[in-house]
């Protein structure tokens, strides 16, 4: 197995066409290193990318934030201004795992992983976060979900990489919430997760809101019928009571050593709810 | 004998004294299984079978053994094939046929896992390409995992020579019940009869692994003359090497083998799974071989706590009183014969001073790995269950439930169903310590449910040997044969320390290996600190008449009128004569001219282990939207004789505890339809964490084993047994759900409290 | 393939070694280094056995490829004391018997050591999450947490 550490965007870019498919991106190496020691995945080349100083800088651009994709889950929770606006995409990245996994995971390895669990995930589609994927055919921007398009598979195309993702500008009143149902308190992949970000006018009315399940579907979904029952509400009980519904109808689960169908829909709807007044709180703080 | 003024007086036993293997760990010094290497070494790889049942047509090894770096494979071929015959292994048997079978695969397969062949290679890579080029030729067989579908009739079946031992007339027809055990006495009938409510529920258990951290590991290093050094993290090397000996059919005396460090046991490192493979390895090649379990490998391949199912019925006075007692249990031994049922059936009811009582065990084997011992093993499965049926029969009769049990607990003088009288024992005085506690009386909030649970082990003595060897400057070697897992090490210098009368830090302790000291049975049962501190004890004995014996030869005085008090031998009275007294060290430094060396030696076969009784209080919260079950107070009582060290008794408690907790929450394993683990690893095989749990809080009762100098009974095992009953009393006073299966996971809670129909049996 | 030549820092110390771009860091600690500190007790990341710092953030070494260090520091449970001044967390497990076996107590004390640094004064809570990735199966972590905290008053000065 080769191992390269490209330092521009252009050598990553090279180093993966060379491998014609067989290459593995490593960036905290979390996820990679367990499928290796595995026999899971057997790539020729490894592709470093931590040395290309785009996937490992914060910066701001606009009024939102441009994320490194091999930015690890330490890093981003030791920036402030990246929490205050975001507290439940952080939160969602500093679940991963334990504290040594935070010291190396990243947002983008925790994404392209594409495991249907992956904590992140649902927090940065309610963020309407947008990946800036490189590749042959030069770099686009894609929205984080359509990112994900089954358990293990992404839509990325040979040779390509995600180099950073961008968090939107936020608006006032605005929060969002990441929780997961684990059955321990730590060190589980998620059993249920839910990210929730809305934003409320002046006198609390919900303008818009963004609600994404993850680990009851081959993908995290966004939920549209689930924002949409907050939208224009107070969310109050009842519309939460709506928007719980909307999410456990739209969940797809399986039944596997992690949950059961019954089990993960009936606390999708739970953890939706708690999560979106989670949101809600922040959002009247913001 | 000990009395309360002559342990008021002790000076190292009681004391928190420093452990002597302390520094090593807290600096990663300390060499483990995996810690040591030796020039030349190959490294061992293990094949095992994709399939939970499959007979074996034929195994081709020779495109690996052509591979360039191979230097030796093995297969059952190169291992006798042993007769039956049953040795003792801690309070379990086993069987030399079916060890050295579960060691390396004979004609069969009989679980995912199960080795059939083992190579040894110059590095892991080639090791590993070399278990891709052995080609075995599976026929596969239908398999049965779940305890109950073995016993029917047309289940498949493990072993066609199985016939149940312990039922009249033999059976004709071979099944997978390996034997039937009952014990009892009086009349259960009539008991019932005499009951005012009789409370009978079926619990279902799943296996559980010890969860220890390290690996198994060991080195073997085979020289051309036949002798060989074997290094292994194990509790018990002399009982390693017997059992190698036996599977390589070598002398006891040409196995040397030396008990590394080890990182957690619980029973589980009992017995042998590389070690064997190792040293064939290595006789084969020439050269030592070093081998190393994966975690994929341990949950796979080793032995856990069977899963079971258990039927409990009993029946009470509405005054409280027991009349009746029943169980039935069916243990899954896992491939081959040899669950803890029989220790399980004897101590279901031990708690309890019972008339009529019926217990039936059934030892049943399905295709999964081979059931080791796991702390108290047999017991915590059937306490969970009689200690639920016991906290409902409280709560039907109105009764508190610490009350209840005090009205039916076992004291001294009470007969055991399994046939012993109890001595002393401290059950009573745990349940007062209990009633008293605060945490007993403590204000619950919403959501919140408090339970207790007793539980009990028996604990075991047996063969110990130890040798003090005192140097001339008055400082001692401590040899002992049980390999430290807790901090044994330490409470075996404070015995020493008391009886000779030198200060602590004079004595070195050291785990002997087996060519070095008398035949020590292994670490289990509760028995390092009672047993081989008896032996130090008789050890220490032994070196203070010697002292006695130069002094008087000094001072040319008989014997009798020299005392040893604090470490100095001194006339007994002014009319032995008016000597200044000797010291150890100056007695030490004249041993040469004074008659020879001073070495005291002790080789016992312990007996009078005592019982150790445990009470548990637990605390739970419940998420009545998730069904997650949160530990919020925990409290541990439990009778240790004397606490030798008490920081290390308390860690027994604590850690015992935890397990249980994990035992009870959310650990199981988990198999497909096809036979095969799904959780083969920490993340979901899902043992405590950190933050899973409180601060677990602990009292030390002191009721004295009389049979020890300082009352000491072992506490190792206790601790594990009452937990599962405790929460599942607990999460009953929170919910009014009654939980008969394990774990309580969440999804199965809140499927129970939503209403939905009970999990009796597991999903 | 032949091996790498990797250049790295290890307790402070320039050290130079080979590997196989296949070997984590832990195999080359373990197997190349001796310094058989750090523990393998699952090799994915699950038990922390294995805790290391590098630069200054604690890892599990089982999930760093050896080849990975080139050029970083790495700190490992043998760098802790100083000469035969034990660090006031390897004092405190000791005085609170915090260990049983031990094979999880290196882990603990470099995980302890760095949530330490970052945290010099945490709560009870604090220090459980953060410990979360150790596991220990002797002792049921309460021993481990009030040395922790322990440690943590002393070294406050407190």
């Amino acid at each position: 197995m080769q191992y390269t550490t490209p330092r521009t965007i252009d050598a990553a870019v090279a180093d993966l066409a060379a491998a014609a498919g067989a290459a593995r991106v490593l960036a905290g190496g979390t996820d990679l290193l367990v499928q290796l020691r595995a026999g899971m995945v057997t790539p020729t080349v490894v592709v470093d990318i931590k040395g290309i100083a785009e996937t490992r800088t914060i910066t701001r651009e606009g009024d939102g934030f441009r994320i490194g994709a091999a930015v690890s889950g330490a890093e981003l929770g030791e920036h402030p201004d990246v929490r205050r606006a975001w507290p439940g995409v952080v939160e969602a990245v500093e679940l991963i795992g334990s504290t040594q996994i935070q010291g190396r995971a990243s947002m983008g390895g925790n994404l392209c992983n594409a495991s249907p669990a992956a904590d992140s995930v649902p927090a940065l589609i309610a963020a309407a976060a947008v990946c800036r994927v490189a590749g042959p055919g030069g770099v686009r921007e894609v929205p984080v979900e359509q990112i994900c398009s089954g358990p293990g598979k992404t839509t990325l195309a040979a040779g390509e990489f995600v180099v950073s993702l961008f968090l939107p500008p936020r608006p006032k009143n605005a929060g969002d919430a990441y929780l997961r149902f684990i059955p321990r308190t730590e060190m589980d992949i998620a059993v249920v997760g839910v990210g929730v970000s809305l934003t409320l006018d002046a006198s609390g009315k919900c303008t818009s809101a963004r609600v994404a399940l993850g680990a009851v579907a081959p993908k995290a979904l966004l939920v549209a019928d689930a924002g949409a029952a907050l939208v224009g509400t107070k969310v109050d009980d009842k519309a939460l009571a709506k928007m719980a519904a909307a999410a456990r109808a739209a969940c797809k689960p399986i039944d596997d050593k992690r949950g059961t169908i019954e089990y993960r829909t009936q606390v999708a709807g739970v953890l939706a709810e708690r999560a979106a007044r989670i949101a809600v709180a922040r959002a009247k703080e913001s | 004998m000990s009395t309360a003024s002559e342990t008021a007086k002790l000076k190292w036993v009681g004391q928190r004294a420093p452990r002597p293997d302390g520094v090593d760990k807290v600096t990663g010094r300390a060499r483990f299984g995996a810690d040591i290497s030796t020039p030349g070494m190959l490294l061992g790889r293990v094949l095992r079978s994709p399939h939970p049942h499959a007979r074996i047509r034929s195994i081709d090894t020779s495109a690996a053994e052509a591979l360039p770096g191979v230097k030796a494979v093995v297969t059952a071929k190169d291992f006798p094939d042993l007769p039956s015959e049953f040795v003792p292994a801690g309070e379990m048997m086993v069987n030399y046929r079916d060890i050295s079978r579960n060691v390396m695969a004979r004609d069969k397969v009989l679980y995912e896992g199960h080795p059939v062949a083992a190579v040894a290679a110059t590095n892991a890579a080639v090791a590993k390409r070399a278990l891709a080029l052995i080609k075995v030729d599976y026929q596969v067989l239908p398999h049965v995992l779940d305890v109950v579908k073995a016993m029917q009739p047309d289940a498949p079946l493990l072993h066609d020579d199985m016939y149940t031992l312990g039922v009249t007339p033999v059976p004709k027809k071979a099944s997978n019940v390996a034997k039937r055990v009952e014990f009892g006495c009086g009349d259960i009938a009539a008991g019932f009869k005499a009951a005012d409510v009789i409370v009978e529920h079926t619990f279902t258990t799943q296996p559980v692994h010890q969860g220890y951290i390290e690996p198994h590991a060991c080195l073997a290093n085979f020289s051309e003359d036949g002798t060989a050094d074997l290094w292994c993290s194990t509790q018990g090397h002399f009982v390693v090497r017997g059992h190698c000996a036996r599977l390589l059919g070598m002398d006891l005396s040409s196995l040397r083998v030396t008990a590394s460090e080890i990182g957690g046991g619980f029973g589980g490192k009992t017995v042998v799974y590389l070690e064997p493979l190792a040293l064939a390895l290595s006789r084969k090649s020439g050269k030592p071989v070093k081998m190393a379990m994966t975690r994929d490998e341990v949950f796979k391949a080793t032995g856990p706590a069977p899963g079971a199912s258990v039927y409990v019925k009993m029946g009470t006075t509405k005054d409280g009183r027991i009349t009746a007692a029943q169980g039935e249990l069916r243990y899954q031994a896992g491939a081959f014969q040899g669950a803890p049922v029989q220790p399980g059936a004897m101590c279901a009811f031990a708690p309890y001073d019972l008339e009529n009582v019926q217990s039936v065990g059934y030892d049943v084997v399905v295709n999964r790995p081979k059931a080791a011992a796991y702390r108290a093993p047999g017991g915590p499965i059937a306490e969970f269950a009689v200690e639920s049926v016991v906290d409902e029969m409280a709560k039907a009769i109105g009764m508190d439930p610490i009350e209840f049990r005090l009205e039916n607990a076992a004291r001294e003088g009470t007969r055991a169903v399994y046939g012993a009288k109890f001595g002393p024992i401290g059950l009573v005085e745990g349940l007062q310590a209990a009633k008293a506690h605060p945490h007993y009386t403590a204000p619950l909030g919403p959501n919140q449910g408090r339970g207790i649970a007793a539980g009990f082990w028996f604990n075991i003595g047996g063969e110990s040997c130890a040798n003090i060897n005192v140097g001339e400057d008055g400082t001692v070697t401590l040899m002992v044969g049980t390999p430290d897992i807790g901090g044994s090490r330490a409470s075996l210098c404070q015995q020493a320390a008391e009886v000779l009368g030198i200060e602590l830090h004079k004595i070195r302790p050291l785990i002997a290996d087996t060519s070095s000291l008398g035949y020590t049975f292994l670490t289990g049962g509760s028995r390092a600190t009672f047993a081989s501190g008896m032996a130090v004890i008789e050890a220490a004995d032994d070196v203070v008449r010697q002292m006695r014996e130069r002094a008087a030869k000094v001072w040319e005085i008989p014997i009798e009128a020299v005392t040893w008090e604090n470490g100095m031998a001194r006339p007994a009275g002014s009319n032995a004569g008016e000597f200044e007294p000797l010291s150890f060290a100056d007695i030490a430094k004249l041993a040469g001219k004074s008659g020879g060396p001073l070495v005291g030696k002790a080789a016992i076969n312990a007996q009078g282990a005592g019982p150790s009784f445990g009470v548990h209080m637990v605390d739970v919260e419940l998420d009545r939207g998730t069904g997650k079950v949160s530990v919020i107070r925990y409290t541990v009582i439990q009778d240790a004789g004397k606490a030798v060290h008490p920081s290390y008794v308390e860690g027994q408690m604590q850690g015992g505890a935890v397990q249980g907790i994990g035992w009870a929450l959310n650990e199981e394993y988990i198999y497909g339809e096809d036979g095969k683990l799904q959780n083969a690893g920490f993340l979901d095989y899902r043992i405590p964490v950190c933050s899973d749990v409180p601060m677990i809080d602990t009292v030390i009762i002191e009721v004295p084993n009389p049979s020890h100098r300082y009352g000491v009974r072992g506490v190792g095992e206790t601790p594990i047994v009452p937990p599962m009953a405790a929460i599942a009393n607990a999460v009953e006073n929170a919910s009014g759900v009654r939980f008969t299966a394990l774990p309580m996971s969440p999804p199965r809670v809140l499927k129970a409290i939503t209403g939905a129909a009970l999990p009796d049996a597991a999903e | 393939m032949a091996k790498c030549h990797v250049t790295t820092t290890i307790n402070g110390d320039p050290v130079e070694f080979l590997c196989t771009t296949e070997q984590t860091l832990l195999d080359v600690l373990r197997d190349e280094l001796q310094l058989t500190g750090s523990k393998e007790g699952c090799a994915s990341g699950d038990c922390g056995a294995c805790s290391v710092m590098l630069d200054g953030r604690l890892v599990c070494s089982c999930l760093v490829l050896g080849v990975e260090v080139e050029g970083h520091a790495v700190e490992t449970i043998e760098g802790m004391a100083q000469g035969d001044h034990l660090h006031p967390l390897q004092q405190k497990f000791l005085d609170h018997a915090a260990l049983q076996c031990g094979i999880c107590t290196p882990g603990f004390l470099v995980a302890a050591k760095a949530l330490l640094e970052k945290n010099p004064d945490p709560s009870e809570t604090e220090v459980r999450y953060w410990l979360a990735g150790n596991l220990c199966r002797c002792t049921g972590y309460d021993k481990i947490v009030r040395a922790v905290l322990d440690a943590a008053a002393q070294m406050r000065g407190a």
